[in-house]
């Protein structure tokens, strides 16, 4: 079987980063990436960052990812495989992956898990009618192959998703209907829904909907206002007439290949679900595996990425690539830079979360009774 | 209410608001940041050093309007597109605004728009006076519109020349 020091699964922020770093420290990564494309979501993300100057604050997240992804390649010994979907993650330390019709294993030292998230859905009479979509969905139809939805799209959810979903229709000339909300307040950021409520779109918190109408696709809704308890106010129905129905509502962090290696995983709803227990370097309680970004707890891409360092980081020191006082100074100078990114309100649910995973009794699920040592 | 419609109240605008004096001296920054993020481009965007250094990456700008020029390179450099630049000494009746634009197609200056506020309402009509997208600027357009005077605390955004956006 191939061999590899450090194998990474998924090349978004935090898993290009994680193989710049152990790159730059001289470790040999292969990055595996089921899309034709590295940058994950990155890549349909056509507004500028936040963040300070060193997190490439003002760039556009769709630059940034091709940025991220010359940066882990310039490294000598980092290569990256696109169209590798990666299946399972063995009790031998092995990780299978599907290539263009081919069935490949390779043998990690280390494994970098850095799957993002997925969608989390809400269901309600019609949620399955054509025209029904994630906001993930919308972004790849029109960033990345220029489609547009639909003429007339209600958004539901006004986290960050839901805002820049709905400012990016805006600009494909998509008439944004209303955002609505169940939350009494809005859940992105403030200028995001500043911004496009200033283009006419109202944002009704508060409210959800709570059917789509249609035969054989979306063709209205029924939106409705909830009260403290989330329970329908009688009478405030109102039907609006609209060709899609965007589903901004959630994500959850893609982790079957920490539960395959047999990972602690605890249960927090400030981080999206079931994440893993994890280390300063982001070592989970399995040998040699790692996490980063979503996988890790839904936060944002900044913090991927600086996750993604430090786990790079660990695992080339675990490897030994890295000088003990290398490792110190710049395990302290990125854990820094990450506490101050999560100093800030708006992450205050973040810190919450990784107090309450301490808390947890921790589950572990592992799919094939094996040997202990996975690598 | 900021949080739940993305309209900032009055009182939030209050304090961003440059002084009357400072208004009358010619354009100057009207920097709409009202929410602790993690987000400093403005400080280097800013050659006057009119906003100030963050010791805090979440901390809200602090605009020192005395010593902005009114250049305008925090409007383009602004990730949330939340600085506008009003110079009020344009004219007698008008005053002119440059804001961040990022929907196509970009106007052209002579175009007549309608001026919209915070809450997306048509208050009015405009002239694009100049538009500026430099490559600087990575395809965040500035766009200067002649407005009203009386209208100055109201408008932020434009719509489609001859119509809604």
């Amino acid at each position: 079987m191939r061999e590899c020091e450090i194998v990474v699964v998924g090349g978004g922020p935090a898993g290009l980063t994680a193989a710049r770093e152990a790159g730059v420290h001289g470790a040999e990564v292969l990055v595996l990436d089921r899309n034709d494309r590295a940058g994950g979501q990155l890549v349909k993300q056509t507004h500028r960052f936040f963040g300070s100057r060193a997190q490439r604050a003002g760039v556009r997240g769709i630059d940034i990812a091709d940025v991220l992804l010359e940066s882990a390649l310039d490294c000598q010994r980092v290569d990256i495989s696109l169209n590798s979907d990666v299946m399972g993650f063995y009790p031998d330390g092995a990780v299978a992956y599907e290539k263009e019709g081919t069935w490949n294993k390779i043998h990690p030292k280390c494994l970098i898990v850095t799957t993002g998230a997925a969608e989390k859905f809400i269901a309600f009479p019609g949620c399955d009618l054509p025209g029904v979509y994630g906001a993930g969905a919308v972004q790849t139809l029109m960033n990345v192959h220029g489609v547009r939805p639909g003429k007339k799209v209600l958004m539901v959810g006004a986290g960050n998703i839901g805002l820049i979903v709905s400012y990016q229709l805006m600009q494909a000339g998509v008439d944004v209907l209303a955002i609505i909300e169940a939350l009494p307040e809005v859940g992105g950021y403030t200028v995001h829904a500043s911004k496009v409520r200033r283009m006419g779109v109202p944002i009704l918190t508060g409210h959800t909907v709570t059917c789509a109408h249609g035969e054989d696709h979306v063709q209205g809704a029924t939106v409705v206002q909830l009260d403290e308890s989330w329970n329908p106010i009688e009478g405030t129905e109102s039907d609006v007439e609209c060709d899609a129905i965007c589903l901004a509502v959630g994500l959850s962090p893609l982790i079957d290949l920490l539960w395959q290696a047999g990972c602690s995983m605890g249960f927090v709803p400030e981080l999206g679900g079931y994440v893993p227990m994890c280390d300063e370097n982001m070592r989970t309680s399995a040998p040699g595996v790692y996490v980063a970004g979503d996988a890790r707890g839904i936060e944002e891409a900044s913090a991927a990425m600086m996750e993604g360092s430090l786990a790079g980081l660990g695992s080339a020191h675990a490897l030994d690539y890295v000088s003990e006082e290398d490792y110190s100074r710049r395990h302290a100078e990125i854990s820094s830079e990450l506490q101050t990114l999560r100093s800030g309100p708006t992450a205050r649910h973040i810190l919450d979360g990784f107090g309450k995973l301490q808390q947890v009794s921790p589950r572990t699920q592992r799919l094939t009774e094996g040997s202990e040592d996975t690598c | 209410m900021l949080k739940k419609d993305g309209i900032p109240a009055e009182e939030d605008v209050a304090i961003i608001t440059p002084s009357d004096e400072r208004r009358a001296a010619g354009p100057v920054a009207w920097v709409e940041c009202f929410e602790k993020i993690p987000c400093d481009p403005c400080h280097d965007a800013c050659p006057a050093g009119a906003i100030a250094e963050f010791s805090d990456i979440n901390d809200l700008p602090s605009v020192e309007h005395d010593e902005c020029t009114g250049c305008g390179l925090c409007v383009s450099a602004c990730p949330g597109l939340a600085i506008f630049v009003i110079d009020e000494t344009y004219s007698e009746e008008k005053a002119l605004i440059r804001l961040p634009h990022e929907f196509s197609p970009v106007p052209e200056p002579g175009d007549e728009v309608p001026l919209l506020n915070r809450a997306g309402e048509e208050v009015g009509t405009g002239e694009v006076d100049r538009v500026q997208k430099p490559a600087a600027f990575d395809r965040t357009a500035v766009v200067w519109v002649i407005i009203p005077q009386e209208l100055v605390r109201d408008v932020r955004a434009i719509g489609k020349v001859g119509g809604r956006p």
